[in-house]
């Protein structure tokens, strides 16, 4: 740790986490280091945006993320829970390998979740079809 | 030559280091007949004589330094290589440690004899205290083949492990999205890591949605490679791939029920191809086979 790091640390210390609505899918993004506080509120935000969107889908992008404790990940669990009591299906998107392992070091495998390499396969998921495919698709090797 | 019968007070080291210098030439010829030079320099005698010259040179400056006791004193350091290059050639003739110990062990009496014939004269407290100096030195001089002998040994296990690292872990794409791990002997905690992160990181850089771990190479399968499975197969699933592990063979699958191992919902197949099949099929991909026209039936 460096010692002329200012306190309260700058970032989404006191922010909310934007919730942006898709369609029926809500897309969060979590970005950096997140607070235990912030990830609280996160929760309480989706459960009343679910409630009152009516979204038959979340996708939280974890890409941004560098570290999730067992705290992160119960809260995460808790979202998936919540979010399915609300008629909605959480996929979790884009965890680093180095998170993915340290999660599964902890016990923490999290299987009430699903999981997608990205927001596109994600959104293909939730939805049912798929998205505009990339150029050089993935399907090159049918008939 | 110096008369030594008059310095029958002096401190035993020094004595020893002087005996040293003045009989160079004879132990080293005499070395030079031991079974441990004569089979390494087999060449010529002369340049066994060069080398236990060296080595005589070195316990001379071992005495002079007083650290008779010590295998890390400087002065073995000039024929370390030299002595370890003996000892493995050796090794290669097939002698155990032990043997190479017991031949090192010969080059004493002939070198304790010269002493002995020097000392004469010299009062008997004198005589013995210089002998166990020679004694004690002969000894170092073993324990610093020995260790030279096995750290050798050890940096050659070190670097095959190394090496068994890098080449037991490749990641092989199959088709677009697909990936597959090879996984070949066993698989120990340090290996299973190598195996997870390079998976996963080929996950990343691949998109891959479908991963298949073929234990076909894998020996046998305990609870710890099990275990070592389901870990992979969840940190997979976390990042948004499936993983299938495939190559399952009879006799592990009888072993595993035996044991009582359950790889919970770990989709399994028995072959690569099964569970490539069953990827394809996953993905809506089909493979057919083209009519005797080259026609692809519809």
């Amino acid at each position: 740790m460096n010692e002329a790091v200012p306190w309260p640390l700058p970032g989404p210390a006191t922010g909310h986490v934007p919730v942006l609505r898709l369609g029926d899918v809500l897309l969060v993004t979590l970005q950096g280091d997140l607070y235990d506080s912030t990830a609280e509120q996160l929760q309480r935000d989706l459960a009343e945006a679910i409630a009152r969107s009516g979204a038959a889908g979340v996708v939280i992008d974890v890409s941004g993320v560098d570290v999730v404790d067992s705290f992160l990940g119960r809260i995460l669990a808790e979202i998936a829970g919540q979010a399915r009591l609300l008629a909605a299906r959480t996929v979790l998107v884009g965890m680093r390998p180095a998170v993915a392992i340290t999660l599964v070091e902890l016990g923490l495998t999290l299987p009430g979740l699903r999981t997608a390499l990205s927001t596109e396969a994600a959104m293909e998921l939730l939805t049912g079809r798929a998205w505009p495919a990339r150029s050089g698709g993935r399907h090159r090797g049918s008939p | 030559m110096p008369e030594q019968a008059q310095k029958t007070s002096g401190s035993p080291t020094p004595e020893v280091r002087d005996f040293l210098r003045r009989r160079r030439e004879q132990i080293a010829q005499r070395w030079a007949d031991e079974p441990l030079f004569r089979s390494v320099f087999t060449v010529s005698r002369d340049e066994a004589v060069e080398a236990g010259k060296s080595v005589v040179d070195a316990l001379a400056q071992v005495a002079d330094a007083e650290r008779v006791e010590d295998p890390d004193a400087a002065g073995f350091a000039a024929v370390r290589e030299q002595l370890a290059r003996m000892g493995a050639a050796r090794s290669r003739a097939g002698l155990s440690t032990g043997q190479v110990s017991t031949e090192l062990a010969a080059l004493r009496p002939p070198v304790e004899n010269l002493l002995l014939s020097d000392l004469q004269g010299a009062s008997a407290d004198h005589t013995r205290a210089s002998v166990t100096v020679l004694n004690v030195l002969m000894g170092t001089l073993r324990v610093v083949v020995m260790q030279t002998a096995l750290s050798e040994g050890q940096s050659l296990i070190d670097r095959q492990r190394l090496q068994l690292l890098e080449v037991a872990t490749p990641v092989i794409k199959l088709w677009d999205g697909i990936v597959a791990v090879p996984l070949i002997g066993t698989l120990d905690s340090a290996r299973s890591q190598v195996v997870m992160e390079t998976l996963l990181e080929t996950i990343v850089e691949q998109q891959a949605r479908h991963a298949i771990l073929d234990i076909t190479g894998v020996p046998a399968v305990d609870s710890l490679v099990a275990q070592h499975l389901m870990k992979t197969v969840a940190a997979a699933r976390l990042m948004g791939a499936e993983c299938i592990v495939s190559g399952i063979r009879p006799a592990i699958a009888q072993t595993m029920v035996h044991l009582g191992l359950d790889l919970g919902n770990v989709v399994t197949r028995a072959s690569l191809a099964d569970a490539l099949g069953y990827v394809l099929h996953q993905l809506g991909v089909g493979i057919v086979t083209p009519g005797p026209n080259g026609a692809v039936p519809r």
